[in-house]
């Protein structure tokens, strides 16, 4: 059988996203990936231990038409044969975001393609279709990365995405980073800390779980806190280093990687069970953590769940995502968004696409 | 031959058509907004309004011509990759001309074209009868270094009239898209390949290098 979103008549989309610190162009048709261009100025940012917005945007302008003309050629394209346009239009840095949806605003009245201006949080979730195929719905979708830590409700992906809970603190990816840091280990953290947790005892030292305990469970069920973690594990390392110690690194990664995979995956895996839905997914570059896809992998087997996640690669932030979203908007008949739209670095995580109207 | 130039280097964004035949140029449509935060929503709009209001199509424009800055970052950057990706998109060429050009390019005598840098800065480049001297520089008004021009024009000459050395015009001008397009008529005339537009920022990205930590053992 063939649906709408899959097989040679599915649309062709170009989808781009810049609400980072990655360029990234990517062609879909349906869940086939034709095309994923990414230019990343990571290395411009590592000096700096975080991503500096001012760099990223400069960046983004610089590889923006290199990085469409790289997709399409590597797709074997031209505009013309586009059957739609996606751009992140937030959430993320508002003039990185800028360059992206001034970019795609212009290729599509050049062409006369249509435009879709969507939510990166949705295409992160979409992102699953190209690896496994469509999405079962209801799905609750694990979204975590640098920008993002959140539980999704995923009951319609043209339209109907909830938030059920997210980090009340840091994103899962900030502690990384801040924790890498701490461990001397460089930026961003979390391959780092992967591997470094590889060679170390998880169980060394038993960090705390935010926002776990019986009254938090109340009030914050599906939410998360990692800033009590990473002052915790930062409190542990002054203290070992006061007694003239050395600090394991290899040990400290492991168990706090540990502690942030156990809460994450716990509060989803009871997210999926307490709604009555039978898949989860994981997204977002903190999803491409080996612990975190094995304790997930563990816990959905035990708790009888479906577990989906898309190779590390398209984990991260890329432009296929959004062409992946876009391409299933196309496919379920969703309008094209009004020429006018703003890029928004607050976009409301459970808008998926701009409509077409005021 | 049809141009479409756009300029987003002040708080102006500015879309405009201009015919180009021989050194004959005709502004056939423009439309501008002071609208220092509405460049990525109001610019798009401007061109679709623009190729409306002179009856032509995406597909009757031949060339684009995009002002390059000196300006504010973010909006100069939206203006920079429509012009870049409406060209890619359409397959025609882009040019990139000096923002303060549009401004200076006009005048007569010696004067001082000046854009709003934000910051208590500006923008500045000297103009000889409407030649650049040198090339544009960013500083406070109070710190300009002598330049001998008898009056200053532009939003950054009106919005400091009162520290300049010389006189300013009170109402603030912005770059004039049809000079734009008349600077770049030599390559637009000649078929020049088109260009890798690179903004003329002037300044570094802030951007503190964190602390470096406390290296741990491994
Ligand atoms: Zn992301």
């Amino acid at each position: 059988m063939k649906n709408d979103s899959a097989g040679d008549n599915a649309p062709v989309v170009m989808g781009i996203e810049t609400s980072c610190d990655e360029t990234g162009v990517g062609i879909v048709r349906g869940h086939e990936l034709l095309a994923d261009a990414v230019a990343s100025s990571v290395d411009e940012h590592a000096r700096f231990g975080g991503v500096v917005p001012e760099v990223a945007s400069r960046a983004h302008l610089e590889a923006m038409v290199p990085t469409v003309q790289r997709a399409l050629d590597d797709a074997g394209l031209t505009l013309g044969d586009l059957d739609g346009i996606a751009v992140t239009a937030g959430p993320g840095l508002a003039g990185a975001l800028m360059v992206g949806v001034g970019a795609a605003k212009a290729y599509s009245i050049a062409t006369g393609v249509p435009l879709y201006g969507v939510n990166h949080l949705s295409a992160h979730i979409a992102v699953d279709t190209l690896e496994n195929g469509p999405i079962p719905e209801p799905a609750i979708g694990l979204l975590v990365s640098g920008g993002h830590s959140s539980i999704m409700m995923v009951e319609d992906l043209a339209g109907k995405v909830t938030q059920l809970g997210a980090s009340i603190d840091d994103a899962a990816g900030e502690a990384f980073d801040k924790v890498a840091r701490l461990l001397g280990l460089p930026f961003p953290g979390g391959p780092y800390i992967d591997r470094a947790a590889k060679e170390g005892d998880r169980a060394f030292v038993q960090f705390p779980r935010g926002l776990t305990a019986a009254k938090d469970m109340e009030r914050h069920r599906y939410d998360f806190s990692f800033s009590g973690l990473k002052t915790a594990v930062a409190r542990w390392i002054e203290a070992r280093r006061a007694e003239g110690e050395d600090v394991p690194v290899n040990d400290v990664a492991a168990a706090f990687q540990e502690a942030v995979c156990d809460v994450l995956t716990r509060k989803a895996i009871l997210a999926a069970k307490e709604h009555g839905v039978e898949t989860v997914l994981l997204g977002g570059g903190v999803a491409a953590n080996s612990r975190l896809r094995a304790l997930a992998t563990e816990r959905a087997e035990a708790a009888g769940l479906t577990l989906r996640y898309p190779r590390p690669k398209l984990c991260t932030d890329n432009g296929a995502m959004v062409a992946a979203l876009g391409s299933h908007l196309v496919a379920a008949g969703v309008a094209p968004s009004r020429i006018d739209f703003p890029a928004n670095s607050s976009m409301d995580v459970e808008v998926v696409s701009l409509a077409n109207r005021l | 031959m049809r141009v479409l130039a756009l300029d987003t280097s002040t708080s102006a964004v500015q879309a405009a058509l201009v015919d180009l035949d021989d050194d004959e140029l005709f502004l056939t449509a423009f439309r501008r907004e002071v609208n220092a935060r509405g460049h990525v929503e109001r610019l798009a709009p401007f061109i679709e309004g623009c190729l409306a209001d002179a009856g032509r199509t995406r597909a009757d424009v031949d060339a684009v011509v995009s002002g390059v800055g000196p300006g504010p970052f973010t909006g100069l950057r939206v203006g920079m990759v429509t012009a870049a990706a409406f060209a890619d998109g359409a397959g025609i060429p882009v040019y990139g001309v000096c923002s303060l050009d549009g401004i200076g390019g006009n005048t007569r005598g010696r004067a001082l074209a000046a854009t709003d840098a934000r910051r208590k800065e500006i923008y500045w480049a000297v103009y000889d009868d409407g030649r650049r001297e040198g090339e544009p520089q960013v500083c406070r008004p109070s710190e300009l270094p002598e330049t001998r021009a008898d009056y200053a024009i532009g939003e950054g000459a009106s919005k400091y009239a009162g520290e300049l050395p010389m006189d300013a015009e009170t109402e603030p001008v912005y770059p004039d898209l049809v000079k734009l397009v008349e600077l770049a008529a030599p390559r637009l005339l000649a078929g020049a390949p088109s260009e890798r537009l690179t903004p003329l920022y002037l300044r570094r990205p802030d951007a503190q290098p964190a602390a470096a930590p406390p290296a741990a053992s491994a």
